[in-house]
């Protein structure tokens, strides 16, 4: 008899189970996003206006987000990879043609992020924010102006400072620094950059992602290699810290937003991209989270003192040598080999 | 009959959840795509890489370290639950319930506590600077992993060998003392030897995790120190090589498979008799 009831017990739970969560009354779009990445209160503001409800996810690295999308289950709805991302993506046909009529305002996005190499035509993605890869440092604790990305190999600030998770970041500080192309194939290049990452790692404190930032405002390092962003939010809350654009050149990236392959909202997403692309809703964002904004409507909302600094809106002449990173091919082993290598090391 | 049937729950549920994962590890570990036509090809070049100079550091990292943290749980252990089972019962209950209440926090949470504790700015740093001490690293160090595998895996020791020494049957102890054993060889020839099933799941249930943490490893070096658990996640999740993330999971499971075999053999016992051993 209890076994009977065990068994009955055992099918009721499975079957609500299964049903519970296939169950569907309301259009949710699946959003996913880096960490930290939208102001979320911008979620409610879009369920009143449409009716159509937010579920949102997050990922701390390009590859993290493609490896998701590519090999997991989750249909997601929408993701904001980079452009190096996107092109690898168009190229291994994961993404959904985006309707710009469906998305009026586009008008504001600047003429500048549009037709960009990665997508030439702007028919798979929509521009969200631009920024750069550089220094943020404490005043306090370095005594020395910073200028160029030797001092992540000074001797003196070993145990300071703190590197990007993240690969190809990585592997372009290092590049950069021997002069090198960050998107170089030459695979001579990439072995010296490794040899010039692991003589560096028992200097680096820790290679770290999101938690960045409360490590420079705890103290905890002095020095991190850090997105604009990331820079821009802790230098608007404490004076004592400054961005730096490394004089060898660095990373100038776009983040752009895309609908993947297999996308059951399609119409949802075009309507939340139109919602992105307005100029209040570009700026509650770009007040959040810190980064330069693709809307030239949004722009003429931004605080006029941040023109001009080096995490929000650098001057031309200071990026001119930047590069954008471009998607290497089958030749991104070699740059997952490197990696793992000098991790592993 | 109706034994069968009320099996068959489980049953699904460990082929879908246990057995085709094994075996979907287990062919990715021996195919690779072919870059022009995206077609399988049988390969032993994932298991050959899993042993190049780079990666057998990794491996002797992550086994020293595990060791490490399973000797220094054993001996830290194995007085504490002697403690419990020799306690008033009135406050073993307690004394236990301790033990197992901050197994209730996430295992997360309790690892970004310590981040707090040791960091440079943290607790432990504000006391050393109370007393005019210098500041020191903890934080993103060696012994900060060990520490953090120790303190989240000691319940794993304590709780088996507590629970064979509390059932013990006393009077063989006793037996022992009236042939005139005194207290260090009666605990050397017949508690420890009794006490052994419970060392042996004690043993295997806190060098598995440890051997295959990354989270750790992850938040108390900063991304530093790869270890076994940290190059199988980098596998799967950043360079999406899955095939050489799988030949090294097959690996550290034979590993596994190959440690408890050892425990077991040394324990010289039935698990069956045993009662407590977990596995």
């Amino acid at each position: 008899m209890k076994k009977i009831i065990i068994f009955v017990l055992v099918m009721v739970l499975t079957t609500v189970l299964v049903t519970a969560c296939a169950q569907e009354d309301k259009v949710v779009l699946n959003v996913y996003n880096w960490g930290d990445y939208i102001d979320e209160d911008i979620f409610e503001m879009f369920e009143e206006e449409t009716g159509i409800k937010i579920n949102y996810e997050t990922y701390a690295t390009n590859e993290e987000m493609y490896t998701k999308i590519k090999k997991g289950g989750t249909k997601y709805d929408l993701a904001i990879p980079s452009e190096y991302m996107i092109e690898k993506m168009i190229r291994e046909e994961m993404l959904e043609k985006i309707d710009l009529s469906k998305i009026p305002n586009y008008i504001n996005i600047d003429e500048d992020f549009k037709n960009l190499s990665f997508d030439p035509d702007n028919a798979y993605s929509v521009p969200y924010f631009w920024g750069t890869v550089g220094i943020i440092y404490n005043t306090e604790l370095i005594d020395e102006p910073i200028q160029s990305w030797d001092v992540l190999w000074d001797d003196k600030y070993a145990g300071q400072f703190t590197m990007m998770d993240s690969q190809r970041d990585s592997i372009m500080v290092a590049l950069k620094k021997l002069g090198y192309s960050m998107n170089t194939k030459n695979l001579d290049e990439l072995e010296e950059a490794k040899q010039l990452l692991i003589e560096q790692k028992p200097m680096v404190l820790a290679y770290v992602g999101d938690n960045v930032k409360d490590m420079l405002i705890s103290g905890e390092a002095a020095m991190a290699v850090v997105w604009s962003g990331e820079a821009s939010a802790v230098i608007q809350e404490y004076d004592e810290f400054e961005y730096v654009l490394p004089v060898e050149g660095s990373n100038k990236w776009f983040d752009n937003i895309v609908i993947p392959k297999g996308a059951k909202n399609i119409d949802a997403a075009h309507q939340f991209i139109d919602f992105l692309c307005r100029s209040d809703i570009g700026f509650l964002n770009a007040d959040y989270v810190g980064y330069s904004t693709v809307n030239s409507e949004t722009l003429k909302l931004i605080d006029p003192d941040l023109m001009g600094t080096t995490y929000a809106y650098p001057l031309d002449e200071w990026i001119e040598n930047y590069e954008i990173f471009n998607d290497p091919g089958d030749f991104i082993l070699e740059y997952d080999r490197i990696w793992t290598e000098v991790k592993a090391n | 009959m109706l034994k069968r049937i009320a099996s068959g729950p489980y049953l699904v549920w460990i082929v879908l959840f246990i057995l085709i994962p094994i075996l979907m590890i287990g062919f990715f570990s021996l195919v690779r795509t072919d870059a022009e036509t995206g077609e399988y090809y049988l390969t032993a070049i994932n298991f050959a890489r899993v042993f190049e100079p780079v990666y057998i550091a990794v491996w002797t990292r992550s086994i020293k370290i595990a060791l490490e943290a399973t000797a220094i749980c054993l001996l830290i252990g194995y007085p504490m639950a002697m403690i419990l089972a020799k306690m008033n019962s009135r406050y073993r209950t307690i004394a236990v319930m301790l033990f197992v209440v901050p197994m209730w926090m996430n295992f997360l949470l309790r690892t970004y506590a310590w981040m707090t504790i040791l960091g440079k700015n943290g607790i432990l740093n504000k006391i050393l600077m109370f007393f005019g001490l210098p500041q020191m690293t903890f934080l993103y160090s060696e012994g900060a992993v060990l520490l953090g595998m120790v303190y989240n895996f000691l319940p794993f020791m304590v709780l088996p060998i507590y629970t064979v020494l509390s059932r013990m049957d006393q009077s063989l102890i006793e037996a022992a003392e009236d042939l005139g054993g005194n207290k260090y060889n009666v605990f050397r020839k017949v508690v420890f030897p009794l006490s052994l099933p419970g060392v042996v799941s004690g043993t295997s249930m806190v060098f598995m995790p440890a051997v295959s943490t990354f989270v750790i490893s992850n938040l108390l070096y900063g991304g530093q120190y790869m270890l076994i658990g940290n190059l199988i996640e980098q596998q799967f999740l950043v360079v999406n090589d899955w095939f050489f993330g799988s030949a090294i999971s097959i690996i550290l499971m034979f590993l596994i498979l190959a440690t408890m075999a050892v425990m077991n053999h040394l324990s010289g016992n039935n698990p069956e008799e045993g009662g407590v051993n977990l596995w």
